[in-house]
């Protein structure tokens, strides 16, 4: 055919990709065709489609005359690499409606435990893991991966790493994705608090997730600043530390390449030492420093002024580092783990208050003499609030971790409250601002297609975790208390399923809160797809911006 | 064994603190410390001198 000569041919990096793709393909089909359970062999063919889905997107790629090395800059201005940030944009957006909507369905579940209709794959058990892996890996997980591209070529002004392996970091991350949550659902799980991902799956982030640490890194590496911005400080922190919690809790051997079960090498209190050091830095620098990270760019950019306090975003990043990756024995009060552990996990976890109220205060502060905004940009409100509902949550965080408090609050419902305080107030508030903030950048509009309508997301989401962190007060004391209300004869006075009984109210009102912050996040849907499809182009460039005067 | 751990406790929680305070100090003494104030008002204004 005399058209293929206008083709470009592959280049050899992407011919080095094609190859690893359809290698994966075929190493997948072989495992499918051997494979000792059905799940499994799902899982397999899902990988081996995405090999061939690989290759295929490779030679698309040389067939539409993509640049094999694309430019880095153009007419001297930094050529930035949005593709991979505007996916994994789109992608959080789905995935975040999609885990709060199972969110609200297992509150429900709860509720009215017939919902559960008695079915193995929608059942609480696992649709409970697919609710927190979807908003913190699946909706977090994008969000820190969009944010991060963006803020790292914007503030080294250079272009992203890579050519192919960035759009290789967010597409691989999303099938991580999609093999865990339906994993979950076939019942594929090594039953470990947010790691439930059995070995094939773990394996299969620890590459992306390499790509992703050396994609950072290089694009930190060739940036056209003298200063590495703290913002890239704290992503880089959420990157490397997960990549090394992540192998630590995963340290698993397989039963056979053709089964899903694994077995992990840690035994008894080392095991679970292994699995809370890992969970809590999950939400120390997964769901804290990552979007720190997105706090120190977005809002001093959303205000128009520099932050508060650099010097103290340098104390508050060395700070908190510090400090969070010791307070995971804070989950394992009154175990096996011994007590001098414990103590020392409660000690870190009470001194992690200076450094949260610090970065707390940086925050906040950056708005002083431009409070006024707060009334004028429903976007910065949210972003705000949600700083708020950081300084909350890490208050009340340090003083659940106290022994004598911990005695009440363990295993009860205020643990659910104080989660969902800081996960729906913190990191959801801060990603929907970054979102409403990203997404008229990327696609090159003037702004939002409606401020009205972030104002009622706002506001309905506001008020639904309200909602649902009070229900989650009064269930969890109230559920701490009569499990520990003894008779005059020293019995106790309540069976389990008395405080279960009791608790159903709360977990209605608990569930009525819930609905309310998906409404919000779908009218935020609503809002970002009409932005995308309808909004006002911005003008070419920012020929007419004023020139920024610096605060004093 | 016993020994062993002694020793790497002893380790761990003596040279263990000293490291970590020794290098926070220095964190701390390189952000507040005057000479590089013009730097840091010149980082924090990255955001928003963009291109």
């Amino acid at each position: 055919m005399s058209t293929n000569a206008t083709y470009r041919s592959m280049s050899a990096n992407e011919v080095a990709w094609a190859i690893a793709s359809a290698a994966l393909a075929v190493f997948s089909l072989f495992v499918a065709s051997k494979a000792t359970d059905p799940g499994y062999a799902f899982h397999a063919y899902v990988f081996a489609l995405a090999g061939i889905a690989g290759v295929i997107a490779l030679g698309k790629r040389a067939a539409a005359n993509v640049p094999a090395v694309a430019a880095q800059e153009i007419n001297g201005k930094p050529n930035y690499n949005m593709g991979p940030v505007k996916f994994a944009t789109l992608a959080s957006l789905f995935w975040g409606v999609a885990g709060f909507l199972v969110g609200l369905i297992i509150a429900l579940q709860l509720a009215y435990p017939a919902l559960n209709f008695d079915l193995p794959w929608i059942n609480f058990g696992r649709l409970r893991p697919l609710h927190t892996s979807a908003v913190i890996f699946a909706f977090g997980g994008n969000v820190l991966l969009a944010t991060s591209l963006y803020v790292v070529q914007r503030t080294s002004r250079a272009r992203l790493a890579g050519d192919v392996s960035p759009w290789f970091v967010v597409l691989g991350y999303n099938l991580f994705i999609v093999i865990a949550g339906t994993g979950y659902l076939l019942g594929i799980t090594q039953s470990k608090e947010y790691a439930e991902p059995e070995w094939y799956a773990d394996l299969w982030l620890t590459i992306v997730w390499v790509a992703y640490l050396f994609v950072f890194l290089a694009t930190l590496w060739k940036r056209k600043e003298p200063h590495i911005y703290v913002a890239n400080w704290f992503y880089l922190a959420f990157i490397l530390t997960i990549a090394v919690l992540h192998l630590g809790n995963n340290a698993a051997v397989p039963v056979s390449i053709f089964s899903p079960k694994s077995y992990i090498v840690w035994s008894g209190v080392q095991d679970a030492m292994f699995q809370w050091w890992y969970g809590h830095n999950a939400v120390g620098f997964f769901l804290t420093a990552g979007f720190l990270g997105i706090m120190y760019y977005f809002i001093p950019k959303r205000v128009d002024r520099p932050v508060y306090s650099y010097r103290l975003s340098i104390i508050h990043f060395w700070a908190l580092i510090f400090l969070y990756i010791w307070a995971g024995p804070h989950h394992l009060h009154y175990t096996a783990l011994p007590d001098w552990a414990q103590t020392l996990g409660m000690t870190f976890s009470v001194m992690l208050w200076m450094p949260s109220w610090g970065g707390m205060i940086n925050g906040l502060m950056t708005l002083s003499g431009a409070w006024d905004k707060l009334r004028t940009d429903p976007v910065l409100r949210m972003m705000v609030v949600s700083v708020a509902f950081y300084g909350m949550s890490t208050f009340e965080g340090p003083m659940m971790s106290i022994k004598a408090v911990n005695s009440l609050s363990h295993y009860t419902d205020w643990t659910i409250g104080h989660v969902h305080s800081g996960a729906l107030g913190w990191v959801g508030f801060v990603s929907f601002g970054a979102i409403y903030c990203l997404v008229p950048w990327l696609w090159n509009k003037k702004g939002l297609y409606s401020d009205r309508l972030v104002n009622w997301h706002f506001w309905i989401a506001t008020l639904g975790i309200v909602v649902y962190i009070s229900a989650m007060w009064v269930a969890g004391i109230m559920q701490g208390l009569m499990w520990r209300a003894y008779t005059a004869l020293g019995f106790l006075e309540y069976s389990f399923i008395e405080t279960v009984e009791a608790m159903h109210p709360f977990y209605v009102i608990r569930a009525l809160g819930g609905a309310m912050f998906v409404v919000g996040s779908l009218i935020m849907a609503y809002n970002i797809v009409m932005t995308i499809r309808s909004g006002e182009a911005a003008e070419p460039l920012d020929a007419a911006k004023p020139a920024l005067v610096p605060a004093e | 064994m016993a020994e062993t751990y002694a020793l790497l406790a002893a380790i761990a929680q003596q040279l263990g603190v000293i490291f970590f305070m020794t290098v926070f100090a220095v964190v701390v003494a390189y952000a507040l410390w005057p000479k590089n104030r013009d730097k840091f008002d010149a980082a924090a204004q990255m955001p928003l001198r963009e291109d």
